[in-house]
């Protein structure tokens, strides 16, 4: 009996799932489609890049920057086993623009801007904002929602990349200025072993991806959210855990398109 | 519980009530809300709906206003069945109504003025200089002019309900609803708001519905009113009436008393047996 019942409750709980992706898939959608007014006023998405991109900029910057140090240090302790220091910009470079960039920053923008819409969105419905702009002939979808959406989307590259930048300062400070790796070696081994297209263009492709995952994630959450306390302090929590997830998933999925063992 | 035997004040065609519910049903699942509702809301009058929490006046008023379809009968504004709409029209209906609701539902992320001059923004090409006067007269009209620059955070409770209802007012529409108006306010806002419905249903020439269950305020006010317990109309009448009803349901919510047909305790079962105490 108690295995029926534990069988029947994994059924409900896949059964309730697909249909969740299902809600987030049209929500996807709705979203795509009333996007219209996000460029035609452009302010308004321009204001929802500024709540998202803008005020994660400290924690991307300050995390990219450490990160890059850390690289500086582990890249030159392994390097110096091989005697090839002097490839330690290469492999800081690499490391951040390919993987550790579009991945570190879109879960940091999951965990600062995607908890931040949803808590917002969910606020908004369970005070009845939703609610009014509906009654005002207003469509909440393509008012509120769209231009987050791509106010996420946007800014999540721009953030990525600048984490990436601040990371290879890390490790030249750490590299060059505190252990004393060769500048010129430094500077033009990087220069030499990242491919634009293989590597850069790749890079901003993931954190696109992950920037559209993360986005419609935290916003379905709050769109979703029951209207109480209990409700967005839940839907918030799953923002975080599900775009974390998502973002690991796509990214194994990613680099095993972009990068199979060339 | 029978209904009042008082005569309906409103014996208009169709053509002069702007809002008809006719035979309405409603269930959540399979949880009736609303039992054969038939309400008619007659063009530049103030009508207020009223009963217990829970009793289902606000889900009338949803339906009104679109956002539900009921599972039998039909709910017409302005001569359309509003629930055959499709979005634009629904859309565009919605442009003709107005709707207060229960804590005001203010934009936190904008300023009163912003607020107030949201649907101008979005449904008008005005230059904004004309915005700004509209918005100016709109906050004059609930006596808040100077408070444009505030957020909703910064605005007590009766300042946010008039900032509220100043963004309601904003298109001049021709159905105004108020769901709960009263709720949560110190007596002076309670008056002020209460004068501000009448008054504002006077001048813009609006017809205004009004969700309460603040008896003593919505009567000095209101032309008519419905009675609503458990989903279904049990009385109707004009203010007048309503006062000097013999209908015990009336009687006890109007006065408030604690003895009457709505009891004191939930059916929570048997108390005494649940001490073990004999009865």
């Amino acid at each position: 009996m108690a295995m029926v019942s534990s069988l029947r409750g994994i059924g409900a709980r896949v059964v309730n799932g697909v249909w969740r992706i299902g809600f987030g898939s049209r929500f996807f959608l709705m979203t795509l489609f009333y996007s219209g007014a996000s460029f035609r006023r452009f302010h308004l998405t321009v204001k929802e890049m500024f709540s998202s991109g803008v005020m994660s900029l400290i924690i991307i910057l300050v995390a990219g920057m450490f990160v890059g140090m850390v690289l500086g240090l582990q890249g030159y302790e392994t390097l110096k086993r091989y005697g090839s220091e002097s490839a330690l910009g290469t492999l800081v470079a690499l490391s951040l623009v390919r993987e550790l960039g579009p991945v570190l920053a879109a879960l940091l923008f999951a965990s600062r801007a995607g908890s931040a819409m949803t808590a917002e969105i969910g606020l908004m419905k369970a005070t009845e904002q939703i609610s009014a702009m509906e009654m005002m002939a207003v469509n909440p979808i393509a008012r509120v929602i769209a231009p987050r959406f791509w106010g996420g989307v946007i800014s999540l590259p721009l953030l990525t990349a600048m984490f990436s930048s601040m990371g290879v300062f890390g490790g030249y400070v750490v590299g060059v200025v505190l252990i004393g790796v060769d500048e010129g070696s430094f500077w033009s081994q990087m220069q030499a072993a990242v491919d634009f297209q293989h590597d850069v263009l790749n890079g901003v492709i993931k954190s696109f991806v992950f920037g559209v995952a993360v986005t419609v994630i935290a916003l379905f959450e709050g769109y979703d959210a029951p209207p109480t306390a209990e409700g967005v302090s839940g839907a918030t929590t799953r923002t975080v855990v599900q775009s974390s997830l998502a973002i690991l998933i796509l990214d194994f999925i990613l680099t095993a398109f972009m990068f199979r063992g060339d | 519980m029978p209904a009042l035997k008082i005569k309906p004040r409103f014996q208009y065609v169709s053509s002069e009530a702007l809002v008809e519910i006719r035979d309405v049903n409603f269930a959540y699942d399979s949880r009736p809300i609303l039992k054969g509702i038939n309400m008619t809301f007659p063009r530049g009058k103030l009508v207020a709906i009223m009963g217990l929490s829970g009793c289902g006046k606000t889900t009338i008023l949803r339906h009104i206003g679109g956002v539900l379809r009921p599972t039998g009968g039909y709910v017409k504004v302005d001569g359309q069945v509003i629930h055959d709409l499709d979005q634009d029209d629904m859309y565009r209906m919605r442009r003709k109504m107005g709707m207060l609701f229960q804590f005001g539902a203010l934009f936190t992320d904008m300023t009163v003025y912003d607020n107030v001059a949201f649907q101008m923004r979005e449904h008008t090409d005005l230059p904004e200089e004309i915005i700004h006067d509209l918005v100016m007269m709109k906050l004059h009209a609930v006596g808040l002019y100077g408070t444009q620059d505030l957020l909703p955070a910064e605005l007590s409770g009766g300042m946010a309900r008039r900032v509220a209802l100043a963004r309601t007012i904003a298109l001049d529409p021709m159905l105004i609803m108020y769901d709960e108006p009263f709720a949560g306010l110190d007596p002076i806002s309670l008056t002020v708001v209460g004068q501000l419905i009448r008054r504002l249903n006077d001048a813009l020439g609006a017809t205004s519905i009004v969700v309460t269950h603040d008896v003593q305020e919505s009567l000095k006010i209101v032309d008519y009113i419905y009675f609503v317990s458990d989903g279904a109309i049990i009385a109707e009448g004009s203010a007048d009436d309503i006062r000097a009803s013999g209908e015990t349901f009336v009687h006890q919510f109007v006065y408030g008393e604690m003895d009457g047909p709505i009891p004191f305790h939930y059916p929570g079962g048997n108390y005494n047996k649940d001490l073990g105490v004999r009865a």
